[in-house]
């Protein structure tokens, strides 16, 4: 090797340091409050709520157990109920309904493609009055089940997208082969759509599941107490307690973690998700 | 704007066959593509019939029984209401402060973490954290932990007493939004970066170009569908922006940061104007439609000059 080109190596290295180092630094800005967040969960009240902040102190559960305590539980599992629900159906939905949009293509697939994302340009409040109306004459608020059909629309047109996307990885000639050897429409689903598809099918109900366990709107204007989400106990928390912000913080803390989680596993194909399938 | 959309897609999807046989046939390939179909048709575009409908009528809910057809009264009271007005302002200005800020940061972080370097998995991983966090808990952690004057983080650090929130609401609510929709601006455009080739960008260095020529000549043009892609997705989610309006500001102070789903909200159920909501609620659909579709000839024609010059 010659020299210059060892010289520009070691430039490169010098610049990817550095601005890796930039990039460490960004890193930790960005996520600061969700640190934050979790360091103030662990304190007590009078130690949260200083100027200057306080850094050190002894770490405490208090606040978690006082969110239990406040009853979080059936909010809990109110969300969880809606939005694992939710997920099934609109997986069961969308799948098919994918696979007639790109496997084996209906004449005009893609006017249906592009209803079910214009579905979703609406805005929840443009047609969300006929909706609630509907629902308070049928004596379904404060229903979970109200919310699991509401999060099924919300969420179905992201998944349609999604699951087509990904089915368009099939290899049509491995299926053909496998029409002409005579597998019928079980068994190619089964040996050979399944394998190829179930990373994505599984990354799309992730996503699914985000969306919904984060819904606020819906959840604030059609439930009352049975079904309350858990979203909805966060803004019950803050406007009856004074010296609040540990308690909010632990609360907030234990209502991101499952998304957190989720959105960590499905990172590699969260992008894909949020793109509706357009970036891979 | 649909179109944009399936751009990237396009490339790689192969070509449909025509749907070929009988009218037998035809069903049995509809046949998994209804229930979906069926279901979003009755529960989004029946509702939003029905609004239309109601649109035309006098009603407030605290008036039972009197519901008078009207035309386009509400629509006219709705116009004519500066209320909405400066709604719709502040949902563009809102929208738009987001989406622009968001995007720019992005961006910087999409380039530093198209390099390679010491731990870039977990850089990615904690960038993408705030994007994962419940967007309610989000806004409530912004206005207490962060915001509040007396023990927020940031006049904890900087000092100051600045009231954040009510000096700067509209600040405060772009800045928690702009927090949030960050990283997925981050994961769209790395997503593009990485889709370059390096052979080009290789060649063009060989040739004597320097970074920054490459980086307005190559990579921005080559970005450019995915930059459309991520404003416009980004628009899409921010226009719907609730959470952080409701508990951050509740539209204050005054109607500062009052958007068009909060003040739809409000008409709704603080005033009981059902009939206004509607009509309201039939203005924003048409102005998001109307909007996203000028947006985005905007943006590609100022491309294409940028590309032509």
């Amino acid at each position: 090797m010659t020299a210059p080109a060892v010289g520009v190596k070691m430039t490169k290295r010098m610049s990817n340091t550095i601005w890796g180092s930039v990039a460490w630094i960004a890193a930790i800005i960005f996520v600061f409050p969700v640190l934050w967040m979790a360091l103030t969960s662990f304190k007590q009240e009078n130690a949260a709520a200083t100027n200057p902040p306080t850094w050190f102190f002894e770490p405490t559960l208090a606040q978690y157990g006082q969110v239990f305590d406040r009853n979080i539980t059936p909010f809990l599992l109110n969300s969880l109920m809606a939005s694992v629900f939710s997920t099934l159906l609109v997986v069961v939905l969308a799948t098919p309904a994918a696979y007639a949009l790109s496997l084996r293509p209906v004449a005009k697939w893609s006017d249906s493609l592009f209803f079910f994302i214009s579905t979703k340009m609406m805005p929840v409040v443009a047609a969300f009055l006929p909706v609630y109306l509907l629902v308070k004459h049928l004596g379904l608020l404060d229903n979970i089940w109200t919310m699991v059909l509401l999060y099924t629309s919300m969420n179905l047109p992201l998944a349609v997208w999604m699951m087509r996307s990904f089915l368009l990885e099939v290899p049509r000639e491995v299926l053909e082969a496998g029409e002409v050897d005579g597998a019928g429409l079980l068994t190619s689903i089964r040996k050979i759509i399944l394998p190829i598809v179930s990373p994505g099918l599984a990354a799309t109900a992730l996503i699914c599941f985000i969306f919904s366990w984060n819904e606020f709107f819906l959840a604030l204007n059609l439930t009352a107490t049975n079904a309350s989400t858990a979203p909805i106990f966060l803004v019950g928390f803050i406007s009856s307690e004074g010296a609040f912000l540990a308690r909010l913080c632990a609360a907030a803390t234990l209502l991101s973690l499952p998304v957190l989680i989720a959105g960590w596993l499905a990172q590699n194909k969260l992008v894909r998700g949020l793109s509706m399938g357009a970036v891979k | 704007m649909t179109t944009l959309v399936a751009r990237p897609d396009e490339r790689t999807q192969p070509p449909v066959r025509p749907t070929k046989g009988g009218a037998k046939d035809r069903w049995i390939r509809r046949a998994p593509l209804l229930p979906a179909l069926i279901f979003a048709i009755v529960i989004t575009q029946v509702p939003f019939l029905y609004t239309l409908y109601l649109s035309t009528l006098s009603w407030n809910a605290l008036r039972p029984g009197d519901k008078p057809f009207v035309g386009f009264d509400n629509y006219v009271t709705v116009l004519s209401d500066t209320r909405l007005r400066s709604a719709l302002f502040n949902t563009v200005l809102l929208t738009a402060g987001a989406v622009v800020f968001s995007m720019i940061l992005g961006l910087l972080l999409a380039l530093l973490l198209d390099r390679q370097f010491f731990g870039r998995g977990v850089v990615r991983t904690l960038l993408i954290t705030p994007f994962l966090i419940m967007p309610i808990a989000a806004a409530l952690l912004w206005k207490h932990a962060i915001f509040n004057p007396t023990y927020g983080l940031i006049n904890g650090l900087f000092g100051g007493s600045t009231d954040w929130v009510s000096s700067y609401p509209k600040g405060a609510v772009i800045a928690t939004m702009v927090w949030q929709w960050t990283p997925f601006m981050m994961l769209i455009l790395l997503a593009g970066l990485q889709s370059q080739s390096n052979d080009v960008i290789e060649a063009a260095r060989v040739d004597g170009a320097n970074a920054w020529q490459i980086f307005r000549r190559m990579t921005l043009p080559h970005l450019r569908q995915y930059l459309e892609l991520g404003a416009l997705l980004g628009s899409i989610y921010l226009v719907n922006t609730f959470d952080a309006i409701f508990s951050i500001t509740q539209g204050g102070p005054g109607t500062a940061t009052t958007n068009l789903p909060y003040e739809i909200y409000l008409t709704m159920f603080r005033k009981f104007e059902y009939g206004e909501a509607s009509a309201a609620g039939v203005i924003v659909v048409i102005l998001t439609i109307g909007v996203a579709t000028f947006a985005l000839r905007v943006i590609s024609s100022l491309f294409k000059m940028e590309e032509n010059r």
